[in-house]
Order: C-alpha cells, then structure tokens, then sequence
C-alpha cells in the first residue's frame, strides 16, 4: 500500500507543502462543497473534537470561516480573539502553548500579525495548528481556497495566466498564492505601485510589472488585493482617488485579459479604490465563490489535520 | 611582589613591537618591564609557562551591555566582567543605557566600584551623551570624563538632532572623548525588524534598509568635517557606511569605526534559515552577504578598526517571545575571540596581528586607555589564547547571565586560555 499523501499534524504555510498536498486539499475539499447545499448543513466527522480558535488580530471574515468549517463538521469549538489573549502582553510562547495545552485541544487555529508566530507555537504544542494568516508572511487556507476556486472555474491551473495587483509589499495572501499557483503550474505575475513593492520583489517567485495593464494583459485570472490607504501605507500613496486611478480594476481596463478572465478579491474589497462596483458585481467576478469555496477548503484542511493528529480515521463524509 | 608575573616561552604577538615570536613578557608592579626572549627570572617571582600559547596584548571590547544597575537579571557588572575574562577579554567598554542612565558622574563611580569589586576585568564607562538618553541635554563630559568615563554615546538609539549632534562633536573636543554613535534614521528603519531584502520579502517581514544606517552616518560625518569632532561609528553593518567612512578618513577626519563579530559571520539568509529565532534578532540587523563580504574587505584593507561584541544580554524569558516582540541583541563575550579566531584568522582573511590591533591595539587607542601593546612601559594586560584547543559553543556554560546567542553548536578551533590584568591571573 502507497503511503497517504496527507501525513502532516499542521498546516503552517504553502511554502512546505509539494504540489500532490495542495492537490489532496483541493480533492477533499470537492466533497465537502455539497454540504453546504444540505437542509442540514452538518456531518459527524469532527464529533468530539475540541477547535480552538484563537486571534490576536482582528479577523471577521476569516474567523467565521473557520467557525462555521469546524460547526459544519460537529467540532466543539472556543474561539479567543484579540481582546481575550494575553500573547500581545508579553506572556512567552511557551506559557501561551502550555494554556492551550492545557485545555486539550485537537486543533489550534492562529491568526497573528506577526509572522511565524503559528510557527513557533506548532512546536511547542502537541495539537495540530492551522495558520489563519501570519503578518504579511502566509494565509495558506487562502491561497488553498482560490486554488480551488480557479480550478472549478477554469477546470485546470496549469498554464493559466494569474494577476495578483495591489499593495504586494504588505500582503500575506499574495505570498501564498504565488507559491500555492506556481506550484500547480501557474505562471504568476505581480504588480503594483513601487512603493508598495517589497524589495527583490522577484524572489516572490513571480514576474513582476508595474502597470496595471501590462499585469492584465492575456490573463486568465486577475486577483486584485485590498488596498489601506489609512494607516502607514499613506507614504506609499497619495490619496485613493490617485490609486484608483492607475491601479483600479475598471471594465475598461479588463478588456485586456483574456476571454472569460476571472476576478478574484481576498475581500473585503473597497469599491472604487481597487475595483470597480461593475466589475466586482459582474459576471467575470467569482468574489462570492471564494466565500463560499473557503468553507468548504477549510473543512477539508480541519478534517485532514484531525485526522493526522488524533491517530484515527475520521469518519469520511 | 604583586602585579608582577614572568610568561614564559609563548609565542608573542604585539603588532604595535611588529612582533611575533617566541618570547617571554616580564609585568613587574602591574606594568611591562621586559619583553624579549630568554628573560632571566627576577626571584620570588610567579612564573606561566605559556609553551604552546599565543601571548598578545589584553583584549579590550570596547562596546558591551553590563545591564547593572536597573537590569540586573539579565546581568550584572560581576557576571559580565566575569564572562569577558573568560572569553579572553581584560578590558571592556560599557554603554550608558542602564536604567537609570548613565548621564551623571555617581553613575561612572558606581560603575567603577562594582568593577573593581568584582575584580574580573577592567571597565571603562561611557556616557550618555543626552541626559536620560533623551536628546535634549547634553551630559556634563567634563565631569563624567574627570569620574573616569572614555567615551560619550546614546547607544541603543541615535543622537538624533542634528543640533545637538553638533554641538556634542564640538563640547567633548575639550575632553578629547570620542562620541560613539548608533547610526540609525528612525523614520526609514520604522518598524522594521530585519535586514530589507529578499529574505525580508519572502517573509513578509517588515524590513530595516541600509539605507537606515547610511543616511545617518553621511549627516554626521558633514558635521564631523564641520566641527573637527572625533566620532566613532558603532556596529557598522553595511557596505555603503564603509566607503563613507572611508572616504571621511581618507579626507582626513577623525572618524574610526567598529564591526561586530555577527556582522562579519552572519547574513540575513542566516535569519531565514533560523525560522525567525529570535537569537537572530539585532540592531543593526544582520546585512546582506554583499555587506558582509565589504565589512570583512574592510578588515582586511584596514578601514575598519575594531571588533567588538556589543554583547547585549537579555533574559531567556525576553528571547522567549515571537521574533517581532523579542528585543534586540545577543551576548558576545564568551564567543568573539573563538569566532575570529576560526572563522576570520584560520580562514585567511586576516592574520593574527591584525587581530590583536582590532581587539586591542585599536580599542585602546580611540578609547585612550592602556594596553594594547607589550612594549615595556604598557599596562599589565595580557591574553592567552591557545589556537589548537576546539570548543563547541554551549550557552549552558556561559558566565554571562544570559544565553542569547545564534551560535550555539558552533564548533570552533581557537579559544582565549586566560587573562592577566595589570601583572594578575585571572580564573573565571
């Protein structure tokens, strides 16, 4: 008998994962998207198992999530968020693992601002620990959810043109994503005002432009990522006005990718700064897809996870 | 007859005698008497039989953290003298950022009193230059020079005014103290927590550029040239700062400057691979291997002038948080001389004189205290170093209090073999 090809107790980033793991994520995610569909949107899988979620930043949009991923699959779940934990305090990673512990969790699911932070407390811990976001560093659920978004658009990955535009510097969604889609065969470019670029931005791993239009032209899939003008990134642009103006996705502008090009957001997204209400409400935008589509990856990753870690079989689906 | 003592039979290194052979080195009344080969033995007089020995001038660092007073579980004035004698080091020079801050001549008294109480090693305060580390007000040099302070310096951050950086370079004129400086822009190194590079990219870490450094360094070395200052340019971590310094001394400036040993040995792509440990977090960050490669060019070429530690220690606890929350620093007593002895010496990039003029000659001379040399008449300060002996760095065994270091499981070739001061032995 071939070994699983899913043997890991964490999901920490896509960095470490081969492309036949983010394959295995993306199949058992197919059969969790019915679920959903469901009068009752629940199956016994993750009975008895405790979920904690724990978020030292402010998250809505993923945190429910996950919530409603781990609810769906009869998990207990706890959920601390920034308000409730003690780690921006100075407590040690070792005492925040040795609390978590103590509590016997299956799973711990981390948001942080800091990168590598679920990291760290995945080896210290004994539970298995899914990374929600780490700083600007990774958000593999993410770049996990608009894999299998693409593919069930597109029916493949491989050999599709994929625009990743926005604020590149300070974004953890594209450091995922341009690992998760070459990965699987995509060729990945990245754009954005220079400011907003990381230094050596090519060691991303993608080509890398600085127009607008020149990221889109003949792309299959155009990812456009939230811009915030309001904190720090003020000295990296003038005024919302003047991004929309060279970096906004406009129906105009789309005209240079390829037929039936997908629109992508991590959300939420800021009509008329980096898209267009016509364009993020249009038939091209799949915003609503990824949604719905990350509950589903997100079942798959916690079933995955339990069941490596427990020592058990889950129950399949 | 105290402070007196015969070395005998070592192989002599002392670049400012262009010596380096078998010799023996007489210290009579805590001073150097003789030096020579074949020295007859006066009676009654403590012999080492330093056959199989290096024996070079007593090693000075000149930029530690003693954290006492105010820190005093991360170390003291005791366990940090005690961890540079045993890391082959007579000397170090300590930096005002105690709490409360060294900016006051009760604060260098003290700190003298606790040295030699301790009796492992010399200490030479510096002071603050702003009082409080503020930037505001300058300190009384005068006083603080009289009270035994070397040096002046706000490390840990910037003298940031310009203003006041002027009129420091000009004031300590007077006192001929030469005012170290960590040169850093605060608003270009913001929140930044490693080098800015790809690694920094791939990490989505928020980055520190060179240019941090760079832009500082350039403003004061204009008002160095506008006021005749002497300054000294601590932890110089980029290739850029090098060639302004360069440049300022080649305009004939009195600027010196100092390279720590991480900065020599260790790269971003180092922070990468560690995962973000924290015992890879400093200030100035560890640079790009371009930086790193022109700093070692810069030994060898003689542009830099020191090595030091800029031991930092900090508690287990403190280094126990994530990379972005942990403080900066680690501990380099007990580690510099085998690291140079290892990775800079056995590997050709400077030979072993040179590595006397940076760790001694060239410490004493910009801090204008004794030693450096073994030319009969200098102070009674002396390393052993056996270059054969292989260690294998364990911060279990440290001296120090702390054990913030990255280089733990470094085996090393070459280590200190004990420190005479002022004619004593010293065990640690």
């Amino acid at each position: 008998m071939s070994e699983p090809v899913w043997q890991r107790g964490d999901l920490l980033g896509v960095a470490e994962l081969s492309r036949a793991e983010i394959l295995h994520v993306l199949d058992t995610a197919e059969s969790f998207v019915e679920v959903a569909a469901r009068p009752i949107k629940k199956v016994p899988t993750l009975r008895g198992k405790t979920v904690i979620n724990l978020f030292f930043e402010p998250s809505t949009r993923t945190s429910s999530s996950f919530e409603i991923a781990e609810k769906r699959l009869s998990a207990d779940n706890i959920n601390f968020s920034t308000s409730s934990s003690s780690l921006s305090k100075g407590e040690t990673l070792l005492d925040t693992a040795r609390n978590l512990e103590a509590m016997a969790p299956d799973l711990v699911v981390i948001r942080h601002a800091h990168p590598r932070v679920p990291h760290a407390l995945a080896e210290r811990l004994a539970s298995g620990v899914i990374n929600a976001g780490d700083g600007a560093h990774e958000h593999p659920t993410q770049a996990l959810l608009d894999a299998f978004t693409i593919r069930r658009r597109k029916g493949r990955v491989e050999g599709l043109k994929v625009a990743i535009v926005g604020d590149i510097a300070h974004s953890r969604v594209v450091r995922s994503n341009v690992l998760c889609l070459t990965k699987l065969g995509a060729d990945v470019t990245v754009a954005g005002p220079r400011p907003m670029m990381p230094e050596e931005p090519e060691s991303l791993g993608a080509r890398v432009v600085y127009s607008l239009d020149e990221a889109i032209e003949g792309a299959d899939v155009v990812m456009m990522l939230r811009v915030q003008l309001e904190r720090q990134a003020r000295a990296a642009f003038p005024s919302e006005r003047e991004y929309f103006e060279f970096f906004g996705l406009t129906a105009e502008r789309l005209h240079r990718a390829n037929d039936g090009a997908i629109i992508m957001h991590p959300g939420p997204i800021n009509r008329g700064i980096e898209i267009a209400s016509d364009v993020a409400d249009g038939p091209w935008s799949v915003i609503l897809e990824q949604v719905a589509n990350g509950v589903a990856v997100r079942m798959a990753v916690l079933y995955l996870l339990a069941g490596t870690k427990s020592g058990e079989d889950g129950a399949t689906p | 007859m105290s402070g007196s003592l015969l070395i005998r039979g070592g192989r002599v290194v002392d670049p400012t005698q262009g010596l380096d052979s078998s010799s023996d080195v007489l210290i009579e009344g805590g001073r150097v008497t003789a030096c020579g080969p074949g020295l007859p033995a006066p009676e009654n007089m403590r012999e080492i039989d330093a056959a199989g020995l290096v024996v070079v001038p007593g090693l000075i660092d000149m930029h530690v953290h003693l954290r006492e007073p105010g820190q005093e579980y991360k170390e003291t004035i005791e366990t940090g003298t005690r961890a540079a004698a045993a890391g082959g080091f007579v000397a170090v020079a300590c930096m005002p950022n105690t709490d409360p801050v060294n900016d006051d001549p009760s604060l260098t008294e003290f700190m003298l009193k606790q040295a030699e109480r301790a009796g492992w090693a010399r200490v030479y305060p510096i002071s603050a230059v702003s009082r409080g580390l503020l930037g505001r007000e300058l300190t009384e040099f005068g006083a603080q020079r009289r009270a035994g302070a070397v040096a002046i310096s706000d490390d840990g951050r910037p003298v940031w005014s310009a203003a006041l950086m002027r009129q420091a370079l000009r004031y300590a004129r007077h006192f001929d103290l030469p005012l170290i400086q960590h040169a850093e822009e605060l608003e270009l190194s913001g929140d930044g927590v490693m080098h800015e590079g790809r690694f920094s990219t791939r990490l989505g870490v928020e980055g520190i550029p060179g240019a941090a450094d760079d832009v500082m360094v350039s403003r004061d070395l204009l008002l160095v040239a506008d006021t005749g200052g002497r300054y000294h340019l601590a932890h110089m971590s980029t290739a850029r700062s090098l060639d302004l310094i360069r440049a300022a001394k080649a305009d004939g400036h009195r600027v010196t400057c100092e390279v720590s040993a991480h900065h020599l040995l260790l790269t971003d792509e180092d922070v990468f691979d560690s995962g973000l440990d924290p015992d890879f977090k400093m200030h100035p960050p560890l640079r790009s291997v371009a930086d790193r490669d022109a700093l070692a060019r810069g030994l060898a070429d003689g542009s830099v002038d020191a090595i030091a530690s800029d031991h930092a220690p900090h508690h287990p606890d403190e280094k126990e948080l994530d990379f972005v929350a942990a403080p900066n620093g680690i501990v380099g007593l007990e580690t510099t001389l085998s690291l140079c002895l290892d990775r800079l010496v056995a590997e050709g990039v400077i030979d072993l004189a040179r590595l006397v003029d940076l760790l001694s000659t060239a410490p004493s001379r910009i801090l204008g205290v004794p030693g450096g040399s073994l030319a009969p008449g200098s102070s009674g300060d002396v390393t052993l170093i056996d270059l054969e002996r292989e260690v294998e760095v364990d911060p279990a065994t440290f001296r120090s209090r702390s054990r913030n270091t990255p280089f733990a499981g470094w085996k090393l070739r070459g280590a200190p073999a004990g420190t005479v001061v002022g004619g004593r032995v010293i065990e640690a």
